[in-house]
């Protein structure tokens, strides 16, 4: 008898990847961001060769198309080769690597701080409320770009910088968002309880709070995660992201945009397409969660 | 209204500041822009003399308000690269960032509309299916890449249109514009392609939204039971309603299309103001850099503010909770 209503009683993250996986193309992307993340974990025993140890790296493999074969005849790149003869998909697979941890940690570094300054904010409400909610309105106001070239511009570049510039441009979404979220929970009974029983406010914010105020803001996260790799990608096509070491998708595209020209495509075409895929795939898979977590839209 | 009006003008005029010191002081202290001007065998003494006519030896905060006083004098600073003012140089690349983002605006709209309306109407069949997939790819694609592929395809593949530069230009109320020529039209179709994609995709949504509500509205009804032609009820009944939040939009976005015309410049070496800010920022040419940062916050400010303006003198509520408060 137990047994049954246990089983009756569905725990929330087995309903929500119930409900996830009945849209047939949401579950298509979700595939397709495993891969990719996998891809990118395990980037070195995936590839041919360590695209940026210059040791294994031939020049007289330069600039081959898709589908030849290297000058000794060992290998076969089939998306091609760079201008130092790099081979393409392992660039590609190590780019994926950058471009997802930088949009991942920035993203995380944000959605804390965000979430801080929201939940302060609706907490404390009066004057800190105003003042923080002003400073988000001020800087929603300007296009994400602008901010972060602003302050590319003027920081200089580097991955910490490209790092604290897209922090600096998303914290504003979570505050917004969870301020909302934390307002509606605020009225409700069991805060009130919590006040009673004297808890302090850091426990009454991190525990009672805060979990209650989660979906929106893990919809805002799956969002601009893929908003912070295709700003970052941009920010490093136009040379003012990351440097040469750190090579992310944006800038093997960069890379070959001086022999788009010459018809050498595939220097800039298949790093652009992985972006594409890693890009539409985490839309589509916060589209759904965003359709999911909606309360307007639950039964 | 007058009281909410002074606190706006505070608050901009408050931005306006802090945005001015950060910019300043960061850009001020990246670099040494006279390593880049002085050829590497120079004397010490070329080097001072240099450091000294550029103001450079002062101390920053002494540096930070002649520089004040220069911006309030409408004076920015020469550019090292050009040495020509600052402004002056970054007002004669602005008709050609305007004329691309006006161009932009003009097919994000004389698309948008009538593909959004298309949705609207078509929502279940497979054209309107076609349209919002469309429309979420213009909201995915990054706007540098897809101005590669339409390189790609239109200059390499094909040879049909250019692929860089603005073309020739011709004079139009003293400022020198492409689209009046066939081939400075081919110059300008595809930056502003580009630069359009995004915006369209968002008009095409937006149309689409208001198309579907309005069509349950009574008037809808009305104008149908009186057995008008549909051309008719959505020409003048549906589109009428419609346009209120779309044109607002399309207002405030524009600041969004002159930043984000950075990208498409890079891209197509169209000779705008956003070029001009990637270039210096490579060359490390200060006074540009700080000039264009001055006029696009300024720029962002007073649209940001009349916007408010527009919507406290529209809808009471929001003056009347401001001074509430």
């Amino acid at each position: 008898m137990t047994q049954v209503t246990i089983n009756a009683v569905e725990s929330p993250s087995r309903k929500l990847w119930r409900s996830f996986r009945a849209d047939r193309i949401a579950l298509g992307g979700l595939i397709v961001l495993s891969l990719l993340v996998l891809a990118a974990i395990f980037a070195p025993w995936l590839v041919p060769q360590n695209p940026y140890d210059l040791a294994q790296l031939d020049i007289l493999d330069g600039r081959l198309p898709p589908w030849s074969r290297s000058f000794d005849d060992k290998m076969l790149y089939w998306l091609g080769t760079d201008d130092q003869g790099r081979d393409m998909y392992s660039a590609i697979i190590y780019g994926m690597r950058i471009s997802l941890g930088v949009g991942l940690v920035s993203t995380v570094g944000a959605l804390i701080i965000g979430m801080t300054l929201g939940l302060t904010a609706a907490y404390l409400g009066g004057k800190t409320d105003s003042l923080i909610m002003r400073i988000v309105d001020i800087q929603l106001s300007f296009p994400t770009i602008l901010i972060a070239l602003i302050l590319l511009a003027v920081f200089g570049q580097g991955l910490s910088k490209i790092i604290i510039a897209l922090i600096t441009v998303q914290w504003a979404y979570y505050a917004r968002t969870v301020r909302s979220a934390a307002l509606v929970e605020m009225g409700k009974e069991y805060i009130e309880a919590a006040r009673c029983l004297n808890l302090s406010h850091r426990r009454i914010i991190f525990a009672h709070l805060l979990p209650n105020c989660m979906a929106p803001l893990i919809v805002v996260a799956a969002m601009q995660i893929a908003a912070a790799i295709a700003l970052e990608a941009t920010l490093s096509f136009l040379g003012l992201g990351l440097p040469i070491t750190e090579p992310s998708l944006g800038l093997l595209i960069s890379n070959g945009y001086a022999y788009l020209m010459s018809g050498k495509y595939w220097i800039s075409f298949f790093p652009g397409l992985a972006l594409l895929v890693m890009i539409v795939s985490i839309n589509l898979v916060a589209d759904r969660l965003r359709d999911i977590l909606n309360p307007r839209l639950q039964k | 209204m007058l009281t909410f009006i002074l606190k706006r003008l505070g608050e901009s005029f408050f931005v306006l500041l802090v945005m001015s010191l950060l910019v300043f002081t960061g850009v001020y202290a990246i670099g040494n822009p006279v390593d880049l001007l002085i050829a590497p065998e120079a004397t010490a003494q070329d080097i001072e003399q240099v450091t000294r006519s550029l103001g450079l030896d002062k101390p920053l905060w002494e540096q930070y308000f002649y520089f004040l006083k220069q911006v309030l004098n409408g004076d920015l600073g020469r550019s090292f690269m050009f040495s020509t003012p600052a402004i002056e140089l970054l007002l004669s690349r602005m008709p050609a960032t305007m004329e691309l983002a006006l161009a932009a605006m003009f097919i994000a709209t004389v698309l948008g509309i009538p593909l959004g309306l298309i949705a609207g109407l078509k929502a279940d069949s497979w054209i309107g299916k076609t349209i919002m997939t469309v429309s979420i790819l213009g909201f995915s694609l990054p706007t540098f890449w897809v101005g590669l592929v339409l390189i790609m395809f239109f200059a390499v593949e094909l040879g049909w249109l250019p692929s860089s530069g603005r073309g020739p230009t011709s004079t139009l109320l003293g400022m020198p514009v492409s689209f009046l020529s066939w081939d400075g039209l081919k110059h300008l179709f595809l930056p502003a392609l580009n630069l359009a994609l995004f915006k369209l995709a968002l008009i095409i949504r937006l149309t689409r939204a208001g198309t579907q509500e309005a069509l349950l509205q009574d008037y809808v009804k009305y104008a149908r039971a009186k057995g008008l032609r549909a051309r008719r009820i959505i020409g003048v009944h549906v589109l009428k309603n419609i346009m209120i939040p779309i044109v607002t939009v399309i207002g405030l976005e524009f600041g969004s299309v002159i930043a984000f015309a950075i990208v498409t410049e890079s891209i197509f070496a169209w000779p705008g103001m956003g070029k001009l800010l990637i270039d210096s920022i490579n060359n490390l040419d200060r006074p540009v850099i700080v000039a264009y940062l001055c006029v696009i916050v300024v720029f962002f400010v007073v649209i940001n503010l009349l916007v408010d303006l527009a919507y406290a003198f529209l809808d009471p509520r929001v003056r009347l909770g401001a001074s509430a408060k």
